[in-house]
């Protein structure tokens, strides 16, 4: 059968659930190996095997931690000779896009980004992405070389599989001319203990109509074990991190539930929020666009519904 | 400091974006075109640069004649001067020919930096400075929150998912800034002005050495299946807040099993 490389996204051996989606989607493909790049490949072996990895590739260089995308994207070049793989799918980060485009120079293959759906076609994947702010979707596929496709988180359910996980540890070499965007200096965001927002179930958003109290939020957040975002007006005025912002220039969810309360529904904000399964608002103004979205609206102040809702789960939660 | 910023004229975000029925390509008729709001990060940045550094910004654009406008509103801005790549084989590329043939246009000109936006707000790949970096053989620092140039060390703060890291190379590097970074400015009056007398370069790809066959849709390394217009959301039920908005919330998540 054949075989499809899966770049593993992981945090020091812990691999994520984006990597899971992949190796789900791998196996409609072929037969998934994993490429593990950075220390800790035996402490993800066993979540890879869970999931139906055959092989994991794996290589340790200092290179990989020390130096901007460029190293990774040299040993999976490298890999891609040895193994001729006939895809490789790479998480939809930045990162992992940056890492797809570089190898795509390398190998002169075709590349493919932020799938939200990849299936088995008759000449090589076919692929689904959602494009214009998620009023558009396109199905495409690559005409030259290995397919090389970024998936985006939540793009299906992660299915379990038993896979060999054997590793394989293999020696690229990295040149110089990868060695020249230094990291200096990195810190780890601090754990809030909430659900991740790509990835999570439920997402409870506000926007500028909190007026930068996010309590009532956060509060119905926690009642419903939801994950936190933002609107950039938010973001830019300070009232929350930027790594919680949902839209063209933040995070692509995709949840069950999305609720957006004080937020108006640009544009912008839609392209980050529009796929996702069932859509409820909260919002004074009954002309707000995002109400043209939802399966449910409330026309009133997040002050004083989104208390009132949290209070309402605790008490039929019992 | 030469800086060259690599700026995209796209359909208006704002407006109904739509394919091409025939060949599946971005239908550019009929919807305004802009200077990529997120180029104009990258502009404000080059500008930036060069006020400190005493430097000179060169813009470079690809695509069609309408493009010319998106180099215009960065010498109004305050670029210095500009070069805009056409020719009737380009229509169609995808990012591996767009990097192409920017990669030959900054080879032709003289450059310590190449800024770029961090994603065109049409095609959102966010790939394309990683490729011309790639092709240049330079030093990728990309998806800037923050940049200082300092000599001729650059420093950028990249906001991952789960960290934040510094970054540092030496020039000549492909830069990218997202829009984090400071808001790009007005072009002023004066600005506006003294555009009209900047130097514009048109190139085509015989100037840069690039074979027609090289790029455009046909030579294009993936293929459109198909496009469909997403059906449009039915509208649900809105009800209005009389003191009972939470509870009314509530029981639509209650029948929808989410409670
Ligand atoms: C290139 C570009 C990229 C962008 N990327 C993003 C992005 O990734 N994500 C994003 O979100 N935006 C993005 N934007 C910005 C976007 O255009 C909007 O400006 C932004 O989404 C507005 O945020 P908001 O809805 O919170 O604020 P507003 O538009 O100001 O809306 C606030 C809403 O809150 C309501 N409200 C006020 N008080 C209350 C109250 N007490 N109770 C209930 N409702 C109340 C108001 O009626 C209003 O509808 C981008 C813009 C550009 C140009
Ligand atoms: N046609 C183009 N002309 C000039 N610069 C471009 C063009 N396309 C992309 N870029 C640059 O590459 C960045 C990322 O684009 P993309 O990878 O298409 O999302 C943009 O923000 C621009 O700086």
């Amino acid at each position: 059968m054949s075989e499809i490389l899966v770049l593993v996204d992981h945090v020091d051996g812990a691999v994520r659930k984006p990597t899971l989606e992949l190796l789900t989607l791998a196996r409609r493909l072929g037969e998934p190996s994993a490429v593990f790049l950075g220390s800790g490949a035996e402490q993800a072996k066993d979540s890879l095997a869970a999931y139906g990895a055959e092989k994991v590739y794996a290589a340790d260089d200092s290179a990989f931690v020390d130096f901007l995308v460029a190293p990774k994207a040299e040993a999976l070049a490298q890999l891609v000779g040895q193994a001729s793989p006939s895809a490789v799918l790479i998480p939809s980060s930045p990162e992992g896009k940056e890492v797809a485009g570089r190898l795509a120079i390398k190998i002169e293959s075709g590349l493919i980004t932020d799938a939200v759906d990849v299936v088995a076609g008759d000449s090589g994947p076919e692929v689904t992405k959602s494009v214009f702010a998620g009023n558009h979707t396109v199905t495409t596929s690559v005409t030259r070389g290995t397919p090389i496709i970024t998936v985006k988180p939540n793009a299906v359910t992660p299915e379990e599989a038993t896979g060999a996980a054997s590793v394989e540890a293999f020696t690229p070499s990295i040149s110089d001319a990868a060695k020249t965007a230094r990291v200096v200096e990195r810190k780890e965001r601090k754990a809030t203990g909430r659900p991740e927002l790509t990835e999570a179930a439920i997402v409870v958003s506000g926007g500028r109509g909190t007026g930068g109290d996010f309590g009532p939020i956060e509060a119905f957040a926690d009642s419903l074990g939801a994950a936190v975002g933002a609107s950039r007006a938010v973001v830019d005025s300070g009232w929350y991190p930027h790594s919680y912002q949902v839209g063209q220039t933040g995070k692509t969810v995709s949840p069950q539930l999305y609720v957006a309360a004080g937020i108006s529904g640009a544009i912008q904000h839609r392209a980050g929020m529009q796929t996702s399964k069932t859509i409820l608002a909260v919002n004074k103004d009954d002309e707000a666009p995002i109400f043209e979205l939802v399966d449910f609206g409330v026309v009133g102040d997040l002050h004083k519904v989104l208390p009132q809702a949290t209070e309402e789960v605790t008490k039929r939660k019992g | 400091m030469k800086i060259v910023v690599c700026v995209k004229h796209v359909p208006d975000a704002a407006a109904d974006r739509s394919f091409d029925a025939s060949d599946h390509t971005v239908d550019r008729s009929g919807v305004d075109g802009l200077l990529s709001e997120l180029d104009e990060y990258a502009v404000e940045q080059a500008l930036t640069i060069a006020e400190v550094g005493d430097g000179e910004v060169t813009v470079l654009t690809i695509g069609p004649e309408q493009a010319g406008d998106a180099v215009r509103k960065a010498l109004q801005m305050g670029a210095d001067n500009g070069v805009h790549v056409s020719d009737e084989a380009i229509p169609g590329s995808d990012a591996i020919a767009t990097s192409l043939v920017l990669a030959k246009a900054v080879e032709k000109l003289d450059y310590d930096i190449v800024l770029c936006g961090m994603a065109s707000t049409d095609g959102e790949m966010g790939v394309v400075p990683a490729m011309l970096a790639e092709r240049l053989g330079i030093a990728q620092v990309t998806y800037g929150s923050e940049l200082t140039v300092d000599g001729s060390t650059i420093r950028l703060r990249r906001d991952g998912d789960v960290s934040s890291e510094t970054v540092e190379a030496s020039t000549p590097a492909v830069v990218s800034v997202t829009d984090q970074t400071p808001e790009a400015r007005y072009p002023s009056f004066k600005g506006i002005m003294a555009a009209k007398k900047k130097p514009v370069e048109s190139w085509s790809l015989t100037d840069l050495g690039v074979d027609a066959d090289q790029v455009g849709l046909a030579s294009a390394w993936s293929t459109v299946l198909a496009t469909q217009a997403r059906p449009p959301r039915s509208k649900g039920e809105i009800v209005t807040d009389e003191g009972d908005g939470g509870v009314k919330l509530v029981q639509y998540l209650a029948s929808q099993k989410f409670v």
